[in-house]
């Protein structure tokens, strides 16, 4: 199994969302998170104080699939998340141990 | 309450219940402003310190008003001696009033005015906290307020309105408290924040507001409760002053949330929020003194003067290096001053007392007279405040440690966080309300009434 993680822009959560649905992904988890690339922050100004703000608002998103989808996936991911704007973000993964399922205690691929 | 002026109806008044009704709903809109300007300040913290900030002004309207009912009303406003206090020993615990006993020279009750004027005094103590940001122990400020309203705030109102206060009686125009309330506030916060220091990472660490549209309410709610402020300081409408003031104070507050907003644009690429909000209240502050002896035209320049020295003055702390953490000083103090000395240049004569400013050929005599009444009440607040300060600092200590502060001082005064959006603290799900009643109910009120967060 692998961890595909995408850390993207947030207003792209939706396009990825259908894109993953569409590929048939049963599940995924979303995050709120902040950081920056080479796209650096931007300037906020209060009351004449001015801010530079390098941390700016990204979604990460986590869906763990089968190795043999993995690449496909990451591919999938990085077509919807693209605007071709710097800042788009950055897609990766890593292999998985173990899965389990909670409510069944099933394991490996069947938790998926 | 303005100098010179008596009467106002006739020459022995009788109660005027559209007055006195008056009065009670200005009352009301005075007492709105000191949780308006919690907001004000509350949205301009960060997060770890909104709800201090909110309660450094809520408590002012716990602490202000019993001391005002004991002793309060008396100083400021009871029978002079040497033009610098007040006392009247009816008006201790104001227990000796009777109920339909006139103020003097008015057509309301005394009660009004007491009530009145007390709202003056509960807002005043609560805009100095806005320099004092994230970092003054609760049962400090608690102190302060008790100790300063008790020897500033008390007999400054008594000089500046109090009959025979000396600068009442030497024609200084304060309409609605541009000394006593705003120039008093703005010294005092230099004072204190001169005795106890930067916050933790002042000039280093970004400091942004938390949330400006908390900081728009409370702009909103305060430029609405100034209309009580200003308008009904006047006490009654037998005469346009009233009405006068009323007019004014919105033109010069229109005018300086523009000058605000224009410099901010020319200077900074951007029309902000905080500078809307702050221009607006700049211009309050300023037309506060002025409202009543200039015309609506006065008033716009009164407002654009006040809106662009106030904008180019919150600047200063960072070259001076003092922490005036959400700018007390560069807008109230700077805004009062504005004001107060604007009376000089722009009184029309034709307003409330027949004073002219030296644009309408009076001279230099009301500029003069501002002047002073400027700088004594500068002087007196910035030296007693920063005294007692220190005094406060020694016994007991002003501020919370390093660490309290750094982790925020909700926490560690209030035992409580502003805000709860993360599932994991209980903020969805974890904790559900149960009806009442139920014998999961009751089982589940048990449950929750330790938190174990």
């Amino acid at each position: 199994m692998k961890l595909i993680t995408a850390v993207v822009k947030p207003h792209r959560l939706d396009e990825i969302k259908e894109a993953l649905q569409a590929f048939g992904v049963q599940g995924l988890t979303v995050t709120e998170a902040s950081g920056y690339g080479r796209q650096r922050g931007h300037t906020e100004v209060y009351r004449g104080a001015e801010y530079t703000v390098d941390l700016v608002p990204k979604i990460r998103i986590e869906v763990l699939v089968e190795d043999e989808d993995a690449e496909q996936l990451i591919d999938v991911v990085v077509k919807a998340a693209r605007t071709g704007k710097i800042g788009d973000g950055k897609v990766w993964s890593v292999p998985v141990e173990t899965a389990v399922r909670v409510r069944t205690g099933e394991r490996g691929p069947d938790a998926l | 309450m303005p100098p010179g002026i008596t009467t106002l109806a006739a020459d022995t008044p009788t109660l005027s219940a559209a007055n006195t009704g008056f009065m009670l709903i200005c009352s009301a809109l005075v007492m709105l402003m000191t949780p308006a300007l919690a907001f004000f300040y509350g949205g301009m913290v960060r997060v770890k310190s909104t709800l201090n900030m909110l309660m450094m002004s809520f408590i002012s309207l716990g602490i202000v008003t019993i001391l005002w009912v004991l002793y309060g009303f008396s100083i400021a406003f009871g029978t002079d001696s040497g033009s610098v206090v007040g006392w009247s020993s009816d008006y201790v615990g104001l227990s000796g009033i009777g109920i339909t006993q006139l103020w003097d020279g008015y057509t309301i009750p005394v009660y009004v005015f007491a009530a009145f004027q007390l709202m003056f005094a509960i807002i005043t103590p609560a805009l100095i906290s806005g320099a004092l940001a994230d970092r003054v122990k609760f049962t400090a400020w608690a102190l302060f307020i008790a100790l300063w309203v008790t020897v500033v705030y008390f007999p400054v109102a008594h000089w500046v309105w109090g009959t025979g206060g000396w600068l009442f009686e030497m024609g200084v125009i304060d309409f609605a408290g541009g000394t006593a309330v705003h120039i008093n506030a703005g010294a005092a916060a230099l004072g204190v924040i001169l005795v106890i220091g930067k916050r933790v990472g002042f000039k280093k660490d970004p400091m942004r507001p938390h949330s400006l549209p908390l900081v728009m309410l409370g702009a909103g709610l305060l430029w609405f409760g100034w209309f009580g402020f200003n308008a009904g300081s006047w006490l009654g409408n037998d005469d346009g002053v009233g009405a006068v003031m009323f007019l004014n104070t919105q033109v010069a507050t229109a005018a300086a949330m523009l000058a605000w907003l224009a410099y901010e644009k020319i200077r900074h690429g951007a029309f902000t929020t905080l500078g809307a909000a702050s221009g607006a209240v700049a211009g309050l502050v300023a037309i506060t003194p002025a409202g009543g002896s200039c015309s609506p035209l006065g008033a716009i320049a009164i407002g654009a003067v006040a809106g662009l020295l106030c904008a180019m003055a919150v600047g200063l702390k960072y070259r001076f290096g003092y922490d005036d953490s959400l700018d007390v000083i560069g807008v109230h103090l700077v805004g009062g001053v504005a004001g107060s000395l604007l009376v000089g240049f722009f009184a029309t004569g034709g307003v409330q007392s027949e004073a002219k400013g030296l644009f309408y050929g009076g001279g230099l005599e009301q500029l003069g007279k501002q002047a002073i009444g400027v700088f004594a009440v500068l002087a007196y607040s910035l030296v007693v405040s920063a005294l007692l300060a220190f005094l406060i600092d020694k016994v007991m200590g002003m501020r919370v440690s390093e660490d309290d502060e750094v982790l925020g001082i909700d926490q560690v005064e209030h035992a409580e966080t502003a805000y709860d959006f993360s599932g994991a603290g209980g903020g969805a799900g974890s904790r559900k309300a149960v009806p009442a009643g139920t014998e999961t109910g009751a089982a589940a009120h048990q449950r929750n009434k330790k938190v174990d967060a």
